[in-house]
Parts: C-alpha cells; structure tokens; sequence
C-alpha cells in the first residue's frame, strides 16, 4: 500500500518534469523557428529556462490581494492537473498517474479552471488593461471551445465512450487513427487549436503592443516565471491530448516527441504568416468553417 | 543555502542568467527610440544576446531612456522606474542623457540622468547605430556578470539625495509613495 502511493507520486513528479522540460524547448524551438524566419539568428534553444531562472530570481514585491496571488498557482493546478488524467503513451507503457478515473468531460472542465482562475487574478490587480485582456480571452475562449466540444463530442459518439484510454483502445483495435476516420472532427479541432494555443492571429489576449501584455502586465519576476513553466506544462498537455485523441497516442517517447511537435508546428507556423485578428474577427473565425466541421463530424459519427 | 560557497555559487548562476536574460522596456522618450525597432529586428537582432522587448514595467529589467527627458516626461519616468522589481537596470541612450546634447540650453529638459536615476550604463551618440547599442547592452551584460550593475541599490541608499534633486525639476510633485 505504501508503495504504490510512492510510486504515484514518483509518476506524478515524473510525468510533470518530462512536460514540463518538453514543453519549455517546445517554447525555445518556436522562438527560434521564428526568428529563422524573420531571417533572423534568434536565441539559444534553452533561453526559455534562462528567462525562467531569472523570472524566478527577481523580486516580487506586488501584492494587489490574494487572487492575484493564487492567479499563476491556479494555471499551474491546472495543467499539472490535467496532465494526471492523460495518457502519456499507450497502454500503461508510461505512469499511468490517473488516466483510469478521468474522462474526456471532466478533462474539459479542468482545462478551463487555470484560465478562469487566472481571470479572476487579473481582475484583482485593477490594471485597465487585465480587464480588457481577460475579457478578449474569455470572448475567444466561448468561440474555440464549440469547435473543439463539438469534435470531442463527435468522436464520443463514434467510439461508444468517454474514457481516453479506450478511445487510444479502440483506435488500436480497428487499426485506424481517428484522423482518417473521422477526419472532420480532426479538422475542427485542430481550427480550435489555433485559438487554444493562442499564436498569432490569435494573439488578441496578450496582444503586446496595444494591451501590455493583458492579463499578466501586473505580475512580473515570480509569477511571470509560474505562468510560464504552467504554459509549457499546458502546451504538453494539449499536444498530447490531440495525440490520444486523433493520432492513436505514441508507443515510445520518441514517437510522441515526433507526433506532438509535428502537431505543434501547425499553429506556429499559421501564426507566423499572419497578422493579429481582432477579437470579433477571432470568434467570427470559429464560428465559421470550424464549427460547420464541428456539425458534419458530429452528423458523419451519427450516420456513417 | 546559508554556507558562503555555495551562496557564491548560487550568485553565479542567477548572474549568468540575468545577463542572459534582460526584459527591455524602451521607454520612447526622445528621437531615439526610432533606433529600437532596428535593433530587435532582423538586420541587428537583439534576441540572440537574450535582450527582448517587455510591455510592462512589472515585467521589465531594463528601463531604456531614449533621448532627452522633458522635466515632464522625467515625472513618469521616475514613477515607471520606481515599479519595476529588482534587479534593475537604467541604461541613458545618447547625449542627451548624459549632458543635454542638442538640449543643452533648453529650459524644460534635464541634462543629466544620473542626478535623478542612477544610470547604470550610457550609450553615447547622437544617434547611436544599432551597433552601439548592442554595444552598450552587451557592456551592461558584463557588469550584471561581474555583480557591479548596483544602480538599483545605489538609489535606495541615496533615496534622499535623488528625490531633493527630482523634487527641484518636478514643481508639482504628486506622486504615490512605493515601498518596493
């Protein structure tokens, strides 16, 4: 009995160590792509986890109450909660951590906690432009989540079930990703992502030229260093999401490496090449083709 | 933690990473932020030296003061300096921050930063190239390197001294107290 509780918690520091350094070069690759495309050098892969030592190294002498406060803790909660209930490879290769007690609805709920928690931080500080930054974000956040529900949906009704580990099962079993058999749930999804991972056009939330940075321009030093490891935690924990769900998980961690970052250069490279929307453009975007794909996945799982 | 060597050893890595890392926040005063945009873009790319914009001061390492300072503009400069964190840096960007430059006998700009802020390090030029500002960042990198960038220190220490000279230029002194 007390060994398996130490074997989860070694899964559990495990599991978020490898998200977490994944997704911080996921990060630093993303800078440097992008530099090499604006024909630049650009920083060192690793300049991210110097960023973060001396985020971490700072002085952190704000206080604007305590939401502000728990705000950065509440992402991080969030992401490293998430990532308890996902299956990192298939078929237990990996710690299992929780994967058996979660499904897909509740993993929904968790993944919206981090921002909603962070909204409420930002609302604390009383900086104008957090207002405006929380509110572009939950604006954007209603119109990707339709999308993005509407092909989890489609691919519930499609396998009979809301449990991840036998959606990566069922898969397995019939020999085809969910990608190829129901591909446009995959597409809806992936229109989603783009607003998920927030990359430019839909960039609107930090957006820092006109809104300084949104919902974090009040916290710097500490906190900043905390949103940052939750937002690599968080990239891993999509990617890997989008992996069980669609691309039939990974069997070794060089396999998910490949899958996840492949997956991670679709919304970075559509950001690259363009410009930011405003907000009522961003959730004009996804209430067009994405949720029109989000509709025929949903009918094409019901009828085919 | 407590043990002097390995306190040392720790000051060398946050050193390390502090050089490596600085949050610029340009604060366009003058004709020289027109300098900035050339410096973080392509041609010049201030990225691989780990220097990149900040919006905020809450998020910022490195107040920049590009140009001349009007006893106006010195008032929110002073009130943005004051909300960075520590550890901060001011770097004064050409001559107008060092001696008035063009302004040397105007009647509403300072003529040098150092009275008001403490300068950690100045660019000189009027304009200085991108090159040199690159210069002058990388000069910044190797006293953070070398613990010598105390500028932020230097104004808490001497607090009295530089709020009797900003006192003297702002008439119309309302300003909110920080406490750090």
């Amino acid at each position: 009995m007390m060994g398996d509780i130490w074997m989860t918690l070694l899964g559990v520091l495990v599991t978020t160590l490898l998200a977490f350094v994944t997704g911080m070069f996921y990060m630093g690759a993303s800078r440097k792509i992008t530099a090499r495309v604006q024909n630049r050098v650009g920083p060192p892969i690793y300049q991210n986890f110097l960023d973060l030592i001396k985020l971490q190294a700072k002085d952190t002498a704000i206080h604007h109450g305590w939401m502000q406060l728990l705000g950065p803790a509440f992402l991080m909660v969030s992401a490293v909660g998430s990532l308890m209930f996902i299956p990192v490879l298939n078929k237990g290769l990996f710690f299992e951590n929780f994967t058996a007690d979660g499904d897909i609805i509740f993993l929904l709920y968790l993944m919206v906690f981090g921002s909603l928690g962070m909204a409420l931080g930002a609302g604390q500080t009383g900086n104008p432009n957090s207002a405006i930054g929380v509110t572009r974000g939950l604006t954007q956040m209603v119109g990707f989540e339709i999308p993005w529900v509407m092909a989890i949906v489609a691919l519930i009704l499609q396998y009979h079930t809301t449990n991840i580990a036998e959606i990566l099962e069922a898969q397995h079993r019939s020999g085809v990703w969910s990608m190829f058999a129901n591909p446009y749930a995959f597409i809806a999804a992936l229109l989603a992502a783009f607003g998920m991972f927030r990359y430019s056009p839909f960039d609107i939330v930090g957006a820092p030229a006109e809104l300084a940075s949104g919902p974090v321009s009040e916290n710097g030093g500490k906190f900043l260093g905390t949103m940052m490891s939750s937002h690599a935690v968080f990239a891993f924990v999509k990617l890997v999401l989008y992996v069980d769900l669609f691309m039939g998980g990974a069997d070794n961690l060089v396999e998910l490496v490949i899958k996840t970052f492949g997956l991670y250069l679709i919304p970075l490279t559509y950001g690259m090449v363009n410009p930011r929307y405003r907000t009522e453009q961003a959730v004009r975007y996804f209430y067009g083709w994405p949720t029109l794909f989000g509709i025929i996945a949903i009918l094409y799982a019901v009828f085919y | 933690m407590n043990d002097k060597n390995s306190q040392k050893i720790v000051d060398v890595i946050k050193n390390f990473a502090r050089k490596h890392s600085l949050f610029v926040l340009a604060y366009g005063t003058g004709c020289g932020a027109i300098e900035i945009p050339a410096t973080m873009t392509s041609r010049y790319d201030a990225e691989r030296f780990g220097i990149r914009g900040a919006a905020t001061p809450r998020q910022a390492d490195v107040l920049l003061i590009t140009g001349y300072l009007s006893t106006k503009t010195l008032k929110r400069v002073i009130r943005t300096y004051e909300q960075m964190q520590d550890p901060k840096y001011v770097i004064g960007f050409g001559s107008c921050t060092i001696n008035g430059g063009m302004y040397w006998d105007s009647y509403n700009t300072i003529k040098l930063l150092d009275m008001y802020l403490p300068v950690d390090i100045y660019i000189n030029g009027c304009m200085p190239r991108p090159e040199a500002v690159i210069e002058g960042f990388i000069g910044l990198q190797k006293l953070i390197a070398a613990g010598k960038a105390e500028g932020a220190k230097k104004y808490k220490e001497n607090l009295d001294w530089y709020r009797a000279n900003q006192k003297k230029v702002i008439k119309n002194w309302v300003m909110p107290d920080y406490n750090w």
